[in-house]
């Protein structure tokens, strides 16, 4: 844990806790929502497939989030920012937080947040701050799965019957107005760029835009101009979903303070 | 686990057409403690009685998933919900291996799902009880699966290979499922009064239908000498009930819980454990379906397949395509 107290103290601490916040809450707030489907896929194949990406992006969060807390300095772990923060305190982005809706619109969140997932740690894997460089090269093994296997269903669902097609358009339409908060610059991002420690937001967007095309080309779906962006989530401003989302994750440990589980 | 036999009726006498000698041949390679492989001859009601019993076996893993998938989003660490996902997703890929254990012996997934939503096939008695509390978790892994272990180690040397290799690959993971699942109730016996009180009310709730598990008591189960000698099973339904009251009580003393049977008691000239009388009606209700949450669980799976009918159709048009758009460049 060394290089931890050696980043936090060269660094604008704030920031890099914001960062890591942002980093750990999009696993964890995905991870609760695809759990939903655990006993409840299209197939079995599928079941294990997601249980997987949820496991893997737990295993993300937990890292992110204990790291956050240490960069914090004020004695709370993962455990303690996983389930004793509120909504307003969340940093995750609007696109994880979204409802399952139907296999096809859970599948164009993941490949959505997968495929951006994947630019953001090809660059947080040459991180500055060795922890993050550490995590992200482990995480990044898992999230080219992720990001495949997405891809594969928005290809099989979009070029597969016409219920199909028009399922996997209808969940992209859910999902369009959350893509460009992925790429947004605030003041946190700049720092934490200007620092080497992850890349700059907004430099991914022209390579997602390049996978966008071509698994589109490949499911035979349109890609239209998106619509008029809906932000705030990197600020704590979520969509009316999150709240529900904490208030089931965080209900155990909220209701039995000090309790160990 | 959820291998026991829960039909009332004898199995049918073997058909009169099958030819002696095969019979002969198959009963002392059986005997012999050899595997019979797919393509081997095998009697009819051997089939049969297989496709059952594995069959049963994986719609209990997979209908296992839903009482523990209840509490993944309400897991109150994340180490908690990582091992439970974890353990979720083993019970799922138990149910795969099993269904193509099945498949071997000639009846597809789809026709045991389907036999599974019509009602005509059944699954372990234990998942139609709900999970109330998270320590329910705990008692699953505890008491669920350590009576499923203590059903399916002997089933590992079972006579029909593909089943018997499964259950290796289970067995293993069934065991990791039992530690965690005691090691949450230890965390809770050892925690806050409100703690040691759900992990006291999920062994109060618990502990009878997991001795309901192993089955109905011998003298009630009509087909276990003809399946023991084919090796389809090992050990009786009451020898291993026995078994697990006697390795279990000592874990509840040690967890400072009382297990719900005031007849419990040391027997010292035996070297077991006696106990009370299990409620057979509440068995056998639960069995047809009648169990506290049996119309959830069904209604859940027959909601997820129904629901999930337009994907895998979606999916076996693509692969449809993408075969015809090979043959046409060959």
């Amino acid at each position: 844990m060394t290089t931890a107290s050696s980043s936090a103290a060269s660094r604008p601490d704030p920031a890099l806790f914001d960062y890591l916040l942002r980093l750990g809450d999009d696993s964890l707030i995905l991870a609760q929502r695809l759990s939903e489907w655990c006993g409840h896929a299209p197939m079995i194949e599928v079941d294990l497939s997601m249980s997987n990406v949820a496991l893997d992006l737990v295993g993300q969060a937990m890292l992110f989030l204990d790291y956050a807390g240490q960069v914090e300095g004020k004695g709370r772990d993962g455990d303690k920012l996983a389930f004793h923060r509120d909504a307003l305190r969340f940093r995750n982005c609007l696109l994880v937080e979204q409802p399952n809706g139907d296999f096809g619109q859970t599948m164009a969140r993941q490949y959505l947040f997968s495929t951006w997932q994947r630019l953001l740690f090809q660059g947080l894997v040459k991180s500055t701050d060795a922890q993050i460089a550490g995590i992200a090269a482990k995480a990044l093994k898992e999230i080219e799965y992720h990001a495949d296997w997405s891809a594969e269903w928005v290809v099989r669902l979009g070029d597969g019957t016409p219920e199909s097609r028009e399922r996997m358009i209808n969940g992209f339409a859910w999902m369009w107005r959350f893509v460009d908060e992925l790429f947004q610059v605030d003041e946190i991002d700049a720092a934490v760029a200007k620092a080497g420690i992850g890349p700059a937001r907004d430099s991914l967007r022209s390579d997602f835009d390049a996978a966008l095309k071509s698994t589109f080309e490949a499911a035979t779906l349109p890609l239209t101009p998106l619509p008029a962006a809906v932000l705030g989530g990197r600020k704590g401003h979520h969509s009316e979903h999150l709240g529900h989302i904490l208030a089931e994750m965080q209900h155990l440990p909220r209701s039995y303070p000090g309790a160990v589980w | 686990m959820y291998t026991t036999e829960l039909q009332k009726q004898p199995s049918k006498p073997v058909a009169a057409t099958e030819p002696q000698e095969l019979i002969d041949a198959f009963e002392a390679r059986v005997a012999a403690d050899e595997f019979i492989e797919p393509k081997d001859w095998m009697p009819a009601a051997y089939r049969r009685t297989l496709v059952r019993q594995i069959s049963q076996h994986a719609h209990s893993e997979i209908v296992g998933m839903l009482p523990e998938g209840n509490w993944i989003g309400r897991a109150p660490s994340l180490r908690r919900k990582a091992v439970l996902l974890a353990k979720v997703q083993d019970e799922g890929g138990h149910g795969l291996y099993l269904y193509a254990a099945a498949e071997t012996l000639g009846t597809s997934r789809e026709e045991m799902i389907e036999a599974l939503h019509t009602g005509k096939a059944k699954y372990s008695t234990i998942f139609n009880y709900p999970t109330l509390t998270w320590a329910d978790i705990g008692a699953i892994g505890w008491l669920v699966d350590g009576a499923a272990i203590m059903n399916q180690v002997p089933l590992q040397r079972t006579s029909y290979g593909p089943y018997a290799r499964a259950m290796v690959r289970v067995c293993k993971e069934e065991s990791f499922h039992q530690r965690q699942g005691y090691e949450i109730m230890m965390c809770m016996a050892n925690g806050t009064p409100e703690q040691k009180e759900m992990a006291q009310d999920a062994l109060d709730r618990w502990w009878w239908p997991s001795l309901m598990m192993f089955g109905p008591p011998d003298d009630e189960s009509p087909n276990t000498a003809q399946s023991m000698r084919w090796r389809i099973k090992r050990d009786t339904n009451d020898e291993l009930r026995q078994h697990f009251v006697d390795v279990t009580v000592p874990q509840a003393e040690f967890l400072g819980l009382k297990v719900p049977d005031p007849k419990l008691r040391f027997n010292e000239a035996t070297g077991h454990y006696q106990f009370g009388e299990i409620d057979w009606a509440e068995f056998w209700n639960v069995v047809k379906g009648e169990g506290p949450v049996a119309k959830e669980r069904m209604h859940d799976r027959v909601k997820a397949w129904d629901e999930g009918a337009w994907v895998r159709d979606a999916a076996a048009a693509h692969a449809a395509k993408q075969h015809s758009t090979r043959q046409a460049a060959e």
